[in-house]
């Protein structure tokens, strides 16, 4: 039987009648048509699926959507403004930190989570926070590099 | 990618009482239903098709059960729907039971950790699980609640089996508490995995209290991971280094006595030979290092 799930979904209220059973990130691509998150492992062992949930975040393959029920959430597509990226996505950019790009969406995710917590992480906080994010191009370096640079970014930007 | 097959109605109960009444109401329907709080676990199981209940109870806006309390005297209370994330960022648990630090640190990655619970670990019952040996090393008790009222049981005795614990159908577990570390005590905790994060092959925690004079152990818990069906106690190895003034050579010793009790079983990551050598290994380093904290305490 379905249910109605209530949240908000970058900035936006939605509400949607769904089979309870259908996971946050299925809902969010396949109901909502925001495939930025992208669905990988599927397992919860890769976190490409991250997305942010009341500033924290989540992993939306192991999240069942019902359990967003009143909450809010942030996906990659609600970052830039407009056609400006956000300071995260340039810095990705600038400093080589995507290859094929399938893991970008969640690192970029997570890294916006850490800022927002703590504008300035040291290499060590980034390497704990992020340490559950799998980059097959083993770019890890150039994405550290990247979070270090956004950090002086959204400073500059105060 | 894989969906969850079978369907289930999705319950949200708003408060600790209501969610008590509807288990109760459940269980005497015989309904098959989960209780559900972050759901880290759980979820990639009805995933996987290995649990498939017909409804879930979410838990997780029981807000009244999201707390921290430290107390000098009584010890620190941990209320069920507080987050791995919680535990690992607050100053009173870095500052009075580091180790809680530590094991959160190995509990697979951030994500989880913002948004799995502690208590919701515990019951899980998984044998790899980093929560258990550690609860059981810091004595820790646990408090369940039903309808007909509450009641409580040691960390160790809780886990009954793989996946299996003494909560009954119509029960939550509503608080752990875990008690004031006793003086001139150190306590450890370690675990192999593949990587940071995973399941372990094999862990280990141990408190080492010594006495005044900071010479002989006075009381000893080594407590066994991922080598059994619950997290276990190596009482043979206790019983090697309580009462003696603790050497390199003792916890050699206590190693291989604890390797001994330990039952691992093969997997595709180790063999059940590997994972006892590692059981020795572990009781020896974790060991060391309680005993130097215990000092220092």
């Amino acid at each position: 039987m379905k249910q109605i799930l209530q949240f908000t979904v970058n900035g936006e209220p939605r509400e949607l009648l769904i089979d309870p059973k259908k996971f946050l990130v299925e809902v969010l691509r396949e109901d909502l048509g925001l495939t930025g998150t992208h669905w990988a492992c599927d397992t919860g062992a890769c976190c490409c699926c991250t997305v942010i949930m009341d500033g924290k975040a989540v992993k939306s393959c192991s999240i069942l959507a019902m359990q967003a029920n009143g909450r809010e959430v942030t996906t990659i597509e609600g970052l830039a403004d407009g056609p400006n990226l956000h300071p995260i996505q340039q810095a990705f950019i600038d400093n080589w930190a995507l290859q094929c790009g399938f893991c970008s969406s969640g690192q970029i995710m997570a890294a916006k989570a850490l800022l927002d917590e703590n504008p300035s992480p040291t290499r060590e906080d980034i390497q704990l926070q992020m340490d559950g994010h799998l980059c097959r191009c083993t770019g890890f370096n150039m994405i550290q590099e990247a979070i270090l640079d956004a950090a002086e970014r959204l400073k500059g930007q105060k | 990618m894989k969906t969850i097959v079978n369907g289930f109605e999705y319950f949200s109960p708003k408060t600790l009482e209501e969610a008590l009444k509807m288990l109760s109401q459940y269980d005497s329907e015989e309904k098959e239903f989960k209780v559900i709080a972050g759901g880290q676990s759980l979820n990639l199981m009805m995933k996987q098709g290995i649990l498939m209940p017909e409804c879930l109870v979410s838990i997780k806006g029981l807000s009244e059960l999201d707390y921290l309390n430290y107390d000098a005297k009584e010890g620190l209370k941990i209320g069920a729907l507080t987050t791995h994330r919680a535990i690992e960022t607050s100053d009173e648990i870095q500052k009075n039971f580091k180790v809680l630090v530590e094991m959160e640190h190995n509990v697979s990655s951030t994500e989880t950790r913002n948004y799995g619970t502690l208590a919701g670990n515990f019951c899980h019952g998984d044998p790899g699980g980093d929560p258990a040996p550690v609860l059981v090393a810091l004595n820790a008790i646990i408090k369940m609640a039903s309808v007909k009222g509450e009641r409580t049981v040691p960390a160790e005795e809780f886990t009954l089996d793989y996946y299996e614990t003494v909560l009954g159908h119509d029960e939550l577990l509503t608080e752990i508490q875990i008690p004031v570390i006793p003086p001139n005590t150190g306590v450890y905790y370690t675990k192999y995995s593949q990587i940071l994060g995973d399941f372990a092959l094999a862990s280990a925690a141990v408190s080492i209290t010594l006495d005044d004079k900071k010479e002989k152990c006075t009381d000893v818990r080594i407590v066994l991971g991922s080598v059994g069906s619950t997290a276990m106690r190596a009482k043979k190895a206790e019983e090697i280094l309580k009462g003696k003034k603790i050497t390199d050579e003792l916890l050699v010793q206590a190693g291989q006595a604890a390797s001994e009790e330990s039952d691992p079983t093969d997997s595709v990551e180790a063999s059940e030979e590997y994972k006892r050598e590692l059981v020795g290994v572990l009781v020896k380093r974790v060991g060391k290092e309680a005993l130097e904290r215990a000092k220092k305490a």
